[in-house]
């Protein structure tokens, strides 16, 4: 099958929505967004067929075409087991994220617009194998939020998002000048490559390694909320507008973990070794101290924002540990906390919409009003505290299973300690649910509150859906990703 | 071999029923009850099918019972040897278990459809019912301690959506919570026990974990009981820790806050729920490995201690509580700590010194369906009288003769009284007691007297003391209770009185093999004659009014006041909780975050602004500026050339 249309979809997309009219442009969106999830569910498909009838080499779909040729810029793209577990899960929250939308007034052409040009980057990010093409589409997915956050935030928006997006930028630069850095070294007797598969088999020397490792890693956890740089998501996350909070934790913070994970340790597996201490360190820090903090968040959207914080901790708990079921762990994770955080961002835009307020104090008694709502709500929050069922257990088990294997106090000790952080996670998701939709319904006005809409209604079953097929069955993906990780991972695996 | 794929459909109804009556039961609510209680039936009738077949047809192969896989699918795969595996398994306490989950999960469903009817959220709570059932089936038939673990998880979760099922009020919706809480927290030592545990013995599969740890030459064994960490074996550590999950569901010293607050929830709930199947989650799973634990002296002294000191605890404070529901919930505390030990004084995996494990299975099987019994009766009073407080009841017992018989019944089946079937397993555990640690022993005597006690007291304050309760005379009260809740407490009566005589040691021992347990007659009478002091006491005390119970708890004042708040157990956790973790700990925190980590950031942003506010004068565009600072180079320079060279 032909890649190269998961971005020519997005794309023409674009400009369908530019040409239609403000009303039509949200069904632009949503049938594009539709077409691209039919491909990407069609992608799994051809690549387990492929994969099913012999073909092993590391990629599959690949397609090279030359760029800008005299620096050996090449638009190289192709797909493997991480991958498209990506794609699916950015597929699956840009529906849910136009769905929500549907009734957005202000602006709609421009705010369609800017949703799907996101998700281009993160299509392009996903499917790139060469560098420069990567880190293309990677800024390509930043920008657009500090439009969305200032134009159709709330609260401290334009704060927020100057934030974020200099926060994020900051990580940027940090990896670009480790690109550079792979390019000129990788340059023996004549030109450098920025292809991530000719570079997986140079064996850069330790020096340069433990040099451009540690930028690279930095550089793209921040996007993952790595402590201590994880403080543009609280901000960034609560003041967004909904569908750009579901984006901003659902994909953004992927690909981050996806560029710490498939660039940053395949091309640096020596460094990865050396520095795996301190990153687990700072992710056990992420997870137990993240879920602490959200203990006292009254804001239940500021609450889900450094949740997020914590679960984006065992993905890098789990890269970290460098055994290949944690690391299968970690890309579980991403694509589990994906999809709860793009529900749970979706309902609690939902429950604001008619509250006008984002304190669980002031609700109270929702369940009752809103039967729907309030079960998705309680859904997503029993997926963010690990029930079995839901994609979240499958992952963090994962995870806990994999850093357990590693034979020694410390690997153990930090296994443990991120055990913790489910009691702590039970303890606010359950005081969100009591307080906010349990007890009797605190203000009256409350009580004439309409349920669901449709378009709510059918974006929060999509998503549910598909944290149920990873939870009650999880073995077909659990088993694409493990496939790719033993070879992708060969040299960084103990 | 026999076939035994059937029973998948035991599992597959209630889930298939959960499914239905969630999503479509808002619009045929009444219909919602009876497709549960229908497919509960059915369900009930397939595990007496399986037990029939399983223990009387098929019968043993060598001496002992086989183990059935009837069903296993890889669900998740961690590595080559771990993975989990969600299958169905077979062996005698399974089957057993099939059998008390059904029968008692019937009851309910039938029970409910008059306790509950008229609800609001009537489709809901069948819904969550079946989900229950469901967990706690596929809990009891686990082949793989990690799918164990994950129906644990979801029976807490079916538990605490149905405590909460009143969410309106605010005192069920903390003890749903505080019930999820304290469950998880305990629950975080059974994942740790489990990693440790497949860790060394390389496998999450019950008879792989088994066999391999039962076999003494085996390289895998000898690392498990080497390896050390604080000074104990990691075998050692990998039992307690599964210990602490086992605690925590069912309610031991000092996990048990939960269950008294769980009473919260619809009577029928506790019935189910919080007396007779998940919370001896706990003594199921430390039988599920007991194999494991009779190789480890420590683990069981653990449980034995643990056991006995809750059984005794739970008694002393069950006779000072006045809610009907609580007496109940803390003498379900109780007898679960006598399980509990039970295990615990089961020395040895072989033969006769297998007798504790036996009496545990046994005891938790009648204890099912005398304490679903209580509960169930406890219900049809509360729905007569609209409260949960004794002091509102009294001389019931012409009003409601059909409760008042089952219930007596059951008190005396608690109380130890022959022929019950209460006496029976109770006599067993304390003959093992007796054979094993003679202070476990006496103080398992002395609770099966204070047992007698409170629950007389409980008996004759509901059912007898003031003459008659007047305040719902001439209203033109409902009766005692609709037929859908008589029957099912007349059928669990009968059951109380005729399981006892099942020869249980036949069927049910820790090797497999027939357990010939002998009758002590002494034992017995010693046991028989402290349930009857305490039921005299009682009589003697509740039976009419009397003023001796206040004067006693007068006279011992600050003794009976700690008791009575249940020794502010409650208010520790509360302080810890409250006080340290979230105001020593969480808010801390989240003060550092904004000001310290965040402020950093923040700070760098001050400053390149500040930096940048500071230099642009530089580029300020005027002509004359730059004129100045150029002839202002052109100084310094010169001078520097001047003096330096």
């Amino acid at each position: 099958m032909n890649l190269s249309f998961l971005i020519l979809i997005p794309l023409l997309t674009l400009i369908g929505i530019m040409l239609v009219n403000g009303k039509t442009a949200r069904v632009v969106a949503f049938v594009g967004s539709l077409l691209q999830l039919g491909l990407a569910i069609f992608l799994l498909f051809a690549y387990m067929h492929e994969r099913g009838a012999g073909n092993v080499s590391s990629v599959l779909f690949e397609e090279t075409h030359p760029w800008f040729s005299q620096w050996n810029i090449n638009y190289h793209i192709g797909v493997d087991g991480i991958s498209i577990a990506m794609i699916l899960l950015t597929s699956v929250v840009l529906v849910g994220g136009v769905l929500v939308s549907w009734k957005m007034e202000y602006q709609s052409k421009e705010f369609f617009f800017l949703l799907v040009l996101l998700a281009t980057g993160a299509f392009g990010f996903f499917i790139s194998l060469d560098l420069f093409t990567q880190f293309f589409f990677f800024e390509l997915a930043v920008v657009p939020k500090y439009l969305l956050i200032s134009i159709w935030g709330s609260g401290k928006k334009e704060y927020a998002a100057m934030k974020l997006v200099l926060m994020l930028m900051g990580g940027s630069s940090l990896v670009l000048i480790s690109i550079l850095g792979v390019y000129y070294y990788s340059a023996v007797g004549g030109v450098g490559t920025f292809d991530l598969k000719k570079l997986g088999t140079i064996g850069f020397s330790h020096e340069i390694q433990m040099f451009l490792f540690p930028m690279m890693f930095v550089g793209f956890g921040v996007l993952s909320a790595l402590f201590p740089f994880h403080t543009w998501a609280p901000d960034g996350h609560s003041s967004a507008p909904t569908a750009a909070s579901m984006f901003l934790a659902g994909i953004s913070m992927k690909l981050g973990g996806y560029g710490c994970l498939r660039v940053a340790m395949v091309l640096f597996p020596e460094a990865a070794h050396a520095y795996s201490p301190y990153i687990i360190i700072l992710a056990c820090i992420g997870i137990l101290y993240g879920a602490l903090v959200t203990v006292k968040q009254r804001d239940i959207k500021m609450m889900n924002a450094y949740s997020s914080v914590s679960h984006c901790g065992f993905v890098l708990l789990g890269m970290a540990m460098l055994t290949k079921t944690a690391i299968v762990g970690a890309v579980l994770q991403m694509v589990s906390h994906g999809v709860m955080t793009a529900l749970f961002f979706a309902v609690i835009g939902m429950m604001y919409e008619r509250t006008h307020t984002r304190m669980g104090d002031q609700m109270g008694g929702l369940l009752k009003v809103m039967p729907f709502i309030g079960t998705v709500f309680i859904i997503a929050g029993l997926t963010s505290l690990g029930l079995p069922g839901f994609s979240g257990f499958v992952a963090e088990m994962t995870v806990f299973v994999g850093s357990f294997q590693v034979q020694d106090l410390f690997h153990r000790s930090a296994t443990i300690i991120a055990t913790m952080s489910l009691v702590v996670t039970a303890v606010y998701i359950l005081r969100a649910v009591g307080i906010s939709l349990w007890g009797p319904i605190k203000n009256k006005e409350f009580e004439l509150l309409p349920d669901a809409t449709w378009n709510e209604k059918l974006a929060s079953i999509i998503l549910i859906a598909s944290i149920i097929l990873i939870g009650s069955m999880p073995f077909w993906i659990s088993d694409l990703i493990a496939k790719t990780t033993e070879t992708l991972f060969s040299a960084v695996i103990k | 071999m026999q076939n035994f794929s059937y029973i998948s459909l035991v599992l597959i109804i209630p889930i298939v029923v959960f499914a239905i009556t969630g999503l479509f039961g808002k619009k045929f609510s009444a219909f919602s009850g009876i497709l549960g209680t229908v497919g509960m039936l059915v369900a009930a009738c397939l595990s007496y099918f399986a037990a029939y077949q399983y223990f009387i047809v098929g019968g043993r192969a060598d001496g002992v019972y086989p183990t059935i896989i009837a069903f296993k699918q890889t669900w998740l795969q961690f590595s080559p040897n771990l993975s989990i595996d969600i299958g169905i398994m077979l062996d005698p306490i399974s089957v057993m278990m099939l059998v008390v989950v059904t029968t008692v999960s019937l009851m309910v469903h039938f029970y409910s459809i008059g306790y509950l009817h008229g609800e609001e959220r009537y489709a809901t709570y069948y819904a969550f019912l079946s989900l229950f059932s469901f967990s706690m089936l596929g809990l009891v038939v686990a082949t793989n301690i990690f799918q164990m673990y994950m129906f644990w998880e979801l029976v807490g979760v079916s538990s605490f959506l149905l405590i909460g099922y009143y969410f309106e009020k605010p005192s069920a919706v903390a003890a749903a919570k505080k019930a999820f809480i304290v469950t998880r927290f305990a629950d975080l030592g059974f994942l740790a026990g489990i990693l440790v545990l497949s860790f060394y013995s390389e496998s999450l599969d019950f008879q792989t974990i088994i066999h391999r740890m039962m076999d003494y030459n085996s390289p895998i064994f000898h690392n498990a009981n080497t390896a050390s960490f604080m000074g104990l074996s990691a075998l050692t550590w990998a039992l307690c820790l599964i210990f602490i999950g086992g605690a925590g569901k069912s309610a031991m010293f000092p996990l048990h806050i939960w269950l008294p607050d769980a009473m919260e929830g619809p009577t029928p709930v506790s019935a189910l729920i919080h007396a007779a199947t998940m919370v001896v989650a706990g003594v199921f799973l430390v039988a599920r490995l007991f194999p494991v634990y009779s190789q480890v002296p420590i683990a069981l002294d653990v449980v034995a201690y643990v056991g006995i000191f809750s059984a005794f605890f739970a008694a002393i404070i069950a006779c000072t509580q006045t809610d009907i529901k609580r007496v109940l919930a803390f003498s379900t505390m109780s007898q679960i700590g006598y399980m509990m030990f039970s295990l615990g004084v089961a020395g040895g995996y072989w033969g006769e010194k297998g007798l504790g494990y036996s009496a545990s299975m046994f005891h938790l099987f009648t204890h099912a369906m005398f304490k679903a019994l209580l509960f169930l009766g406890a219900g049809a009073v509360i729905h007569y009288v609209h409260s949960n407080e004794m002091g509102d009841m009294g001389g019931l017992r012409k009003k409601m003769p059909i409760t008042n018989i089952v219930f007596f019944i059951a008190c005396l089946a608690i109380s130890g009284v022959p022929p019950l079937s209460g006496f029976f397993s109770k006599e067993e555990i304390l003959t093992a007691a007796f054979n094993h640690n003679k202070i476990i022993y006496a103080v398992g005597i002395l609770t099966a007297c204070l047992t007698a006690f409170y629950m007389f007291r409980l008996y004759f304050m509901i059912f007898w003391n003031k003459s008659s309760v007047s305040h719902h005379e001439g209203e033109g009260h409902h009766g005692e209770a609709p037929f859908t809740m008589k029957l099912p407490l007349i059928i669990l009566g009968l059951a109380t009185i005729v399981v006892g005589f099942i020869p249980f040691g036949k069927y049910i021992s820790a090797d497999g093999s027939i357990l010939e347990s002998e009758f002590h007659l002494n034992l017995a009478i010693i046991a028989v004659a402290a349930g009857l002091l305490g039921i005299t006491i009682a009589t003697a005390f509740y039976m009419k009014p009397s003023e001796m119970p206040a004067k006693i708890s007068a006279s011992i004042g600050s003794i009976y006041n700690s008791i009575h708040q249940k020794f502010f157990i409650d208010e520790i956790y509360l302080f810890v909780t409250k006080k340290i973790i979230f105001n020593l700990v969480s808010a801390p925190a989240a003060w550092f975050d904004k000001n310290i980590v965040d402020g950093m950031m923040n700070f760098i942003s001050v400053v390149t602004e500040n930096t940048s506010d500071g230099i642009k004068s530089f580029q300020s565009g005027k002509i004359a500026d730059y004129v100045l600072w150029f002839f202002a180079g052109v100084i310094l320079i010169s001078l520097l050339i001047v003096f330096a060279f």
